[in-house]
C-alpha cells in the first residue's frame, strides 16, 4: 500500500537543462541577497569581523555582493587583547589586501583594571571584554545595522534567531518578542537608538562553511590546520602555549599535533587533537566527527542555557 | 601567512567532496500539536542521520527535564529556549539542519497550537515541503486540518502526512487506511497536488530512516527516502516552465566608479540572458541586457534565484524598487489589489488604517479598503468579518500610494508576497498573499497600452469623456490645458504613457506634425477618436475595452 497523490509525471517536459542551484549556490544566493538588502536599507551598517572561518566566508560573500565595488561598510573587530597573535597578523594583512576600513575596539577601561578570565571567570570576562566592548563600539560608531557570522546550527538558542535580529536601544535581544520573518521580506524599520544584527550565514552549517572554503579557496588563519604545537592539557581542553599562558599547578608543556576548530581567546579556546593539515582533510575529519564545534569553548558550558543569557545581554 | 586549500587527499575522498558540493537543498516545515511527537520526530531525524553530536547527547542525558521514559528524550535536542523548556512546548520557529549524501535539509520547526498560526505561516513561507503530523491513536484532528490548510495557503508544493505513534495502535493497517482516506478528502478540498502518507513511529524509529519490519503492509518510501527524492518545485526554483516571465527587482544601483553602473538584484522569476530585450517598470522604457556581471565572471544567463548585477545598453533611470521584466509578459502594475492576509499581531487589522508594506524590494504605504471575509480554519468557510485578529486569515482589499508590480502568489511566491508593518511601532503585523488586481484588470494596459483619446472640439465632449473614464475607474489626464502648448503635446502623451494614464486631448489641438511625432511611440491603433454620434459613449467604451484589456486571460 502506498498512498500517494502526485502530479502525473508524463505531463512534465524532459529536463533538458536543469536550472537548479546546488546547496552551496543556494546558500550563497541567499546570503548575497541579505547583504544587499541591508546595505540598501540601513544608513550606517558595519560588519563584525572576528577573523575566524565564518568571518572569512562572510567577507567573501560581501565581496561578491558588491562586486565590482568594494565592501561598502567598515569592519569592526572587538579585540579582547587575548586573541592569538596569528589572528591579529591575519586580520591586519587581510583588511589591507581587500582595501577595507578596519575598526579595532577594546574595552580599555576594563583591561586597565586588569580584566582577565582567571580573575573574573569566563562569564564576567566575556561580559566586559566582548559584550560591553561591542555595545560601546556600536554606539560610538552610530551603527544601526551590524553584520555577524552567527549560524543557527551552532547552538540551540541560535536556532530561533532571525536573519534580521532586532535589538532595543540597550542592544538587548528579547527571544520572546521577535518580529515574524516571512519569505525574504526583512523588516528594516527602526526607531532612534534601535538596531538590527544581520546574519547572512543563518542557514549555513559548519560543514557548509568548510565546503565553501574549499570550493572558493578562501584564505584562513593557519591555526585551523593541524601541526605540532606547544600546549598544556587542562581538564578536557588542550590550551595552546603562548608566552602569557600561566601554568596551573601540575601542568606541563607538551608538544601535541592539534588544530583549532573555532577561534576565540587564547585562555578559553581549546585545540583538538588532529592530523588534518589541509581543508579537505578537515572536511573528512568533520564528517567523521561526533562532537559539536563549540564544545571547546569554555564559556558555553558554564551553565545550561548560558548562550541564551549572553545573547539577551547583547552578545553576538 | 594565509593558508590555502591543500592537496594530498585520496581520489575517493575527492569524489565524495565533489558529490557533496553538488547536493541540492530542500527546505521543509513541520507542524504538529504539543503531543504529536513533533520534537521527537525531528530529534529522531537528526539522530538517525548522525547530525547529533556526542556532547549534545551527553548534555541531554544529564538534563533535569528529561521527559521520556526511555534513555534519550529526543525532543530535548530541539526545544531551545529556556521559557520553552520550562513550559515544555515549542513557542517559536526554530531552524534545524541535517544532510545526507543526496541533499541538505533545512527544517523550520514550528509550534502546532492554534495561537501559533503565525509561526506556522512563517515556517511555511520558505518551505518546499510540509510534514503534517497526525497521532495514529487520535486520527485527523482540527489541528491537522489547519496545518494542511496553511500549507495549501502558503503554496507549499509537497505535503507529507506522517501518521505517528503507529506503535500505540500495534501498527494496524486499517488505522493507516482510515486516516489516509480522511486526508485525501481534505487534500482534494484544498487542492493539494502532491501528498505522501507515511506510517511512522518517531519514538521507535519506524519508517523514519530505515524501513520498518512492523509495517510490511506499507510499500511506500520511508520519510527520509521521500525527502531525498521528492522533485524540487519548478516554479520556486525558476526552471524552464517559468522562463518567459522574467522578474528582476532592483535591490541597489552599484556605481563604484564613473565607468561602471550596474543594477544589483536577485532574479525573482524566470531567466535573464545577455542581449535580451527587457522592459523597465514602472517607467515603461525598453532596453537590452548588455552584460550580466558577477564576482566569478560574466554570465550569458542567470535564472531564479541567482544574485547578479546587470548592465543595460541604454542609460535609463532605474533604482531600488523598480523592476526589469519580460516585455511580452509583464506583471500586474496596480495601486489597488487584494489577497489573503495572515494577521500576526495582537492589535487587529483595521479597515482604513495605513500600513507600511514591503513587496519585493519596494516599500509603499497601503490602506485596507475592505475586509471581504475571514476564513474559518476548521471548516474553511469564508465568514463576514469587521476586522482580523491575531492568527486570523482573511481576504482583504488594499490601495497603495505607489503602484505594486506583482504576480499572483499562486503563480510565483516572490512576486506575490508582501508583509505589512505598523507605521508607528514598526512591528511586522501582517503577511499577504496577493490574489487579485483590482485596478487595472489588464497587465498590458499598465505598460504601453494607454490610449490617446481625441475628443470633438467642444468642452462638453471633453467633460463627457472624462466622466466616462471616471466611472470606469480608469486614470486619465486632460491635455486641454493652457500650460501645454502644441509642440508640448507629444511629450505630454509620452509622460502620460509612462505614468499609466489615458491622455485626453481635443482633436483640433493636433497638427499633422504633432500627429507624426506621437505616432513615433504610440501606434494609431491606440488612438480613440470620439465622434459626435449618439452612440459615441458606447463606441468609446468598446474601444477602451479593446485596448486596455488586450492580452487578458493569457496568464496561467
Amino acid at each position: 500500500m502506498n498512498t500517494a497523490i502526485s502530479v502525473d509525471s508524463s505531463c512534465q517536459p524532459p529536463l533538458i537543462s536543469r536550472r537548479v542551484l546546488n546547496h552551496l549556490q543556494a546558500l550563497e544566493a541567499e546570503s548575497i541577497f541579505i547583504f544587499r538588502e541591508a546595505v540598501a536599507e540601513f544608513s550606517n551598517p558595519v560588519m563584525l569581523y572576528s577573523i575566524g572561518k565564518d568571518s572569512s566566508v562572510l567577507m567573501r560573500l560581501a565581496q561578491k555582493a558588491f562586486y565590482p565595488g568594494k565592501i561598502p561598510f567598515p569592519l569592526l573587530h572587538i579585540d579582547t587583547s587575548y586573541k592569538f597573535p596569528e589572528m591579529i597578523a591575519f586580520r591586519d594583512a587581510f583588511a589591507r589586501d581587500i582595501g577595507a576600513k578596519l575598526i579595532v575596539h577594546q574595552n580599555r577601561k576594563a583591561l586597565d583594571e586588569g580584566a582577565n578570565p582567571f580573575a573574573l571567570g569566563t562569564q564576567n570576562c566575556c561580559g566586559l571584554l566582548k559584550t560591553r566592548a561591542l555595545l560601546d563600539a556600536l554606539e560610538s560608531g552610530g551603527f544601526n545595522a551590524a553584520f555577524g557570522g552567527a549560524r543557527r546550527d551552532e547552538e540551540k538558542s541560535r536556532a530561533k534567531e532571525r536573519i534580521y535580529s532586532f535589538r532595543d536601544p540597550a542592544g538587548q535581544w528579547d527571544p520572546k518578542n521577535q518580529r515574524p520573518e516571512l519569505w525574504n521580506l526583512y523588516n528594516s524599520r527602526l526607531r532612534k537608538g534601535e538596531s538590527i544584527r544581520v546574519f547572512p550565514l543563518s542557514n549555513w552549517t559548519e560543514l557548509d562553511i568548510w565546503l565553501y572554503i574549499y570550493a572558493e579557496q578562501i584564505p584562513l588563519v593557519p591555526l585551523y590546520l593541524a601541526q605540532e604545537r606547544e600546549a598544556v592539557v587542562r581538564g578536557q581542553s588542550i590550551i595552546l602555549k603562548y608566552d602569557e599562558t600561566p601554568l596551573l599547578p601540575g601542568e606541563s608543556i607538551q608538544r601535541i599535533q592539534c588544530r583549532m576548530r573555532s577561534l576565540g581567546c587564547m585562555p578559553c579556546t581549546g585545540a583538538i587533537r588532529s592530523d588534518a593539515d589541509t581543508v579537505p582533510k578537515i572536511i573528512q575529519e568533520l564528517i567523521a566527527f561526533r562532537r559539536s564545534e563549540r564544545e571547546n569553548r569554555v564559556i558555553d558550558h558554564d551553565e545550561e542555557g548560558s548562550m541564551e543569557v549572553k545573547k539577551r545581554e547583547g552578545y553576538f | 601567512m594565509a593558508t590555502t586549500t591543500g592537496s594530498g587527499t585520496s581520489a575517493t575522498f575527492q569524489n565524495f567532496l565533489d558529490e557533496h558540493l553538488e547536493r541540492e537543498m530542500l527546505r521543509f516545515t513541520t507542524a504538529g500539536s504539543v503531543d504529536d511527537g513533533k520534537s521527537t520526530l525531528i530529534g529522531r531525524l537528526l539522530h538517525d542521520t548522525k547530525t547529533v553530536y556526542e556532547d549534545q547527547l551527553a548534555s541531554i542525558r544529564q538534563s533535569k527535564v528529561n521527559r521520556a521514559a526511555g534513555p534519550i528524550d529526543f525532543s530535548l535536542l530541539t526545544d531551545g529556549l529556556r521559557a520553552e523548556r520550562e513550559q515544555g512546548i515549542t513557542i517559536d520557529v526554530a531552524y534545524r539542519y541535517f544532510s545526507t549524501s543526496r541533499r541538505k535539509f533545512i527544517i523550520a520547526d514550528t509550534p502546532g497550537h492554534e495561537q501559533y498560526t503565525r509561526n506556522m505561516a512563517t515556517g511555511a513561507s520558505t518551505a518546499d515541503l510540509a510534514i503534517v503530523l497526525v497521532d495514529a491513536g487520535k486520527g485527523l484532528l482540527a489541528q491537522s486540518r489547519r496545518h494542511a490548510s496553511i500549507a495549501a495557503l502558503l503554496g507549499i508544493p509537497h505535503v507529507v502526512v506522517a501518521i505517528n505513534k503507529m506503535d500505540t495502535v500495534d501498527y494496524d493497517p486499517s488505522t493507516y487506511r482510515k486516516i489516509s482516506a480522511d486526508f485525501h478528502v481534505l487534500a482534494n478540498q484544498l487542492g493539494l497536488r502532491s501528498v505522501q502518507i507515511i506510517p511512522i513511529s518517531a519514538l521507535k524509529g519506524d519508517n523514519i530512516v530505515t524501513r520498518s519490519a512492523r509495517t510490511l503492509w506499507y510499500d511506500g518510501p520511508t520519510l527520509l527516502e521521500h525527502l531525498e527524492t521528492v522533485p524540487l518545485d519548478r516554479l520556486s526554483h525558476g526552471e524552464d516552465g517559468d522562463q518567459a516571465h522574467l522578474r528582476f527587482p532592483v535591490q541597489m544601483v552599484l556605481r563604484p566608479d564613473a565607468s561602471f553602473r550596474g543594477f544589483a538584484g536577485q532574479v525573482a522569476r524566470g531567466v535573464l540572458r545577455t542581449g535580451d530585450e527587457v522592459l523597465a517598470l514602472p517607467s515603461g522604457i525598453r532596453t537590452r541586457v548588455a552584460s550580466i556581471v558577477t564576482y566569478d565572471g560574466k554570465l550569458t544567463e542567470a535564472f531564479a534565484p541567482m544574485p547578479v548585477t546587470i548592465q543595460l545598453e541604454d542609460e535609463i533611470d532605474l533604482s531600488r524598487g523598480d523592476m526589469l521584466v519580460s516585455p511580452e509578459t509583464p506583471p500586474h502594475l496596480s495601486r489597488t489589489f487584494g489577497g489573503k492576509v495572515i494577521w500576526l499581531h495582537e492589535e487587529p487589522l483595521q479597515k482604513g488604517r495605513i500600513y507600511i508594506a514591503k513587496h519585493t524590494t519596494r516599500t509603499v504605504r497601503v490602506q485596507a479598503t475592505a475586509i471581504r471575509s475571514r476564513v474559518d480554519m476548521h471548516t474553511l468557510a469564508e465568514l463576514p468579518a469587521a476586522q482580523l485578529e491575531m492568527n486570523d486569515i482573511g481576504s482583504v482589499d488594499f490601495s497603495s500610494n505607489l503602484p505594486l508590480l506583482f504576480d499572483r502568489y499562486a503563480v510565483n511566491r516572490a512576486l506575490g508576497s508582501m508583509i505589512l508593518i505598523d507605521a508607528v511601532t514598526n512591528a511586522t503585523v501582517g503577511a499577504v498573499m496577493l490574489e487579485r488586481d483590482l485596478g487595472s484588470e489588464s497587465r498590458n494596459r499598465a505598460v504601453h497600452n494607454y490610449p490617446l483619446v481625441l475628443t470633438p472640439a467642444s468642452s462638453r465632449w471633453s467633460a463627457l469623456v472624462m466622466a466616462e473614464l471616471r466611472d470606469r475607474h480608469i486614470p486619465y489626464i486632460s491635455l486641454d490645458d493652457p500650460h501645454i502648448t502644441g509642440p508640448g503635446i507629444p511629450s505630454a502623451v509620452r509622460v502620460a504613457q509612462q505614468a499609466g494614464l489615458v491622455a485626453v486631448c481635443s482633436r483640433d489641438a493636433l497638427t499633422p506634425n504633432i500627429e507624426y511625432e506621437i505616432q513615433q511611440f504610440l501606434g494609431r491603433d491606440r488612438w480613440i477618436e470620439v465622434d459626435e454620434s449618439p452612440t459615441a459613449a458606447e463606441k468609446l467604451a468598446e474601444a477602451l475595452e479593446k485596448i486596455l484589456y488586450a492580452g487578458e486571460g493569457e496568464e496561467r
